[in-house]
């Protein structure tokens, strides 16, 4: 790919407190491109994919959004007081929106918001934050719905949905957002298993759509048939990278191929 | 007992209510509750100055009598130059009692508010403010309203204090009577009473709001 990556990261690192979580991780992703990331509990997966929104800030490295002219986002991370007052703070607040404006995501457990209607949760954010007229985000928000088969369930509440149902609702709450990337932190991991299957077709229709998307997963078939690439993060290192095919296929590294071996062959 | 002058007292007592109690109650609430909302802002504040005056002013207001606030206000502040009639004085004290109390109660609704809507705040565009005012208060709102409630009704009963600066409701209303009639103990049960009926219709009213308030939680 000769065009530039719509996302460039270096050199991560983060702590909390004593516990160092990101180790200097690297992370390139092109237009169009599916990143999984996986890896065990605690491997800094769920607090990279943060790092990329903003909702964590890293003590050090870099990242750069690609955009039109003047849009480019390049923030740097000197490990500067993480105040939220005072000039540091403003402008460690502004790096964050600005990062934030580029991506959406979709979380592990929705978080839809429990006092809006399904419509009203998905046009929030443009009429709020985009300057988005209401009936043109309502708009579009119906048309989306439609997409992922809930246009009857615009004027219900969140509580009132299935698990599925809800996390369909916070695709669309992303998607409406027009982001130039979408994240996705174990979309499924909270659902039960019969409704796993409703998101995870959803995400692949997305990514064939060519959606540019960063997932953590625990779904590896899902990985293998629907990734570009996919990274096994280990003690806030990525470990190993790779082609989906070649990497659950042949693995290089030995920790790859316990790990897999541990999700594949849990009863082994 | 005296049946005529029972009756006969029942309309000037709750007409006091209605004309002072509730009035008082309602106006220094409406104050009190936006005092808090920015006390609470301060308890919550991460800047160590701000959080500091907000635990002090919560501390002040707690820690000290509403009896020693109201004199402080309509007795003490005129040695300063600054005299404030007697109903003035009465909104000032219990809106700035109010505002301590309530400040606790918004402080722990916001606080029960999951951090995931912050951040699917923040997701969607929204600055921290912003966040705050359409997904975090509303929220916060439906789980406050049983303790505001109890803090309403508390402030319908203590606005009899304002009888001890010659603020006219339904306390002095009584006082007046009974120390016309000698009648201590009617009149005063009496009032009494006609407290306990104010009461009774807001808790009746708080349940309702309750109820619908839960519809969308």
């Amino acid at each position: 790919m000769s065009e530039a990556p719509l996302l460039t990261a270096t050199g991560l690192h983060l702590s909390f407190g004593e516990n160092h979580v990101l180790r200097g991780i690297d992370l390139t992703v092109h237009r169009g491109e599916v990143v999984a990331l996986i890896g065990p509990s605690g491997s800094g997966k769920t607090t990279l994919l943060r790092s990329l929104n903003g909702l964590a800030t890293p003590d050090a490295g870099r990242i750069v959004v690609d955009g039109g002219p003047g849009e480019q986002v390049d923030l740097t991370f000197d490990g500067g007081p993480r105040r939220a007052w005072g000039r540091a703070g403003r402008r460690a607040r502004a790096q964050r929106e600005s990062l934030r404006d580029r991506s959406a995501m979709v979380f592990q457990h929705h978080h839809l918001f429990p006092h809006l209607t399904v419509l009203q949760n998905v046009v929030e954010g443009p009429v709020q934050t985009r300057g988005v007229p209401r009936t043109e985000a309502e708009d579009r928000a119906l048309a989306l719905l439609d997409r992922v088969g809930l246009a009857d369930k615009r004027d219900a509440y969140p509580r009132e949905l299935s698990g599925g149902q809800q996390q369909r609702v916070g695709i669309v709450r992303a998607l409406a957002l027009q982001p130039d990337l979408l994240l996705f932190d174990e979309p499924t991991s909270s659902l039960d298993p019969e409704l796993v299957g409703e998101v995870l077709t959803v995400m692949k229709e997305l990514a064939e759509e060519g959606w540019t998307m960063v997932m953590v997963t625990h779904e590896l078939e899902f990985a293998r048939a629907v990734a570009d690439e996919v990274l096994f993060l280990d003690d806030g290192v990525v470990v190993e990278r790779g082609a989906p095919a070649q990497m659950f296929s042949a693995p290089r590294r030995g920790r790859t191929r316990e790990f897999l071996h541990r999700i594949l062959h849990p009863l082994d | 007992m005296d049946v005529q002058l029972f009756t006969d007292s029942f309309w000037p007592l709750v007409l006091g209510g209605l004309t002072g109690t509730i009035p008082l109650a309602l106006s220094s609430f409406a104050i009190g509750l936006v005092l808090a909302l920015g006390v609470a802002m301060l308890r919550l504040s991460a800047h160590p100055v701000l959080a500091w005056v907000g635990r002090a002013y919560v501390s002040a207001i707690r820690g000290t009598p509403l009896l020693v606030q109201l004199f402080v206000i309509f007795y003490g502040l005129p040695s300063l130059g600054l005299t404030i009639d007697p109903w003035p004085s009465a909104v000032v004290a219990f809106s700035l009692n109010v505002g301590g109390y309530a400040a606790e109660v918004i402080r722990a609704a916001i606080l029960s508010v999951p951090t995931g809507q912050w951040e699917a705040g923040y997701v969607v565009g929204m600055s921290r403010h912003r966040t705050l005012r359409r997904i975090i208060l509303p929220q916060a709102a439906r789980v406050s309203v049983p303790p505001l409630s109890n803090t309403f009704i508390s402030l319908v009963k203590d606005t009899s204090l304002a009888s001890l600066i010659l603020v006219t409701e339904l306390f002095r209303e009584a006082q007046e009577i009974a120390a016309f009639t000698n009648d201590f103990l009617l009149i005063y049960t009496e009032a009494a009473i006609v407290y306990w009926i104010f009461c009774t219709v807001l808790s009746f009213g708080q349940s309702r709001l309750e109820r619908k308030l839960e519809q969308y939680v």
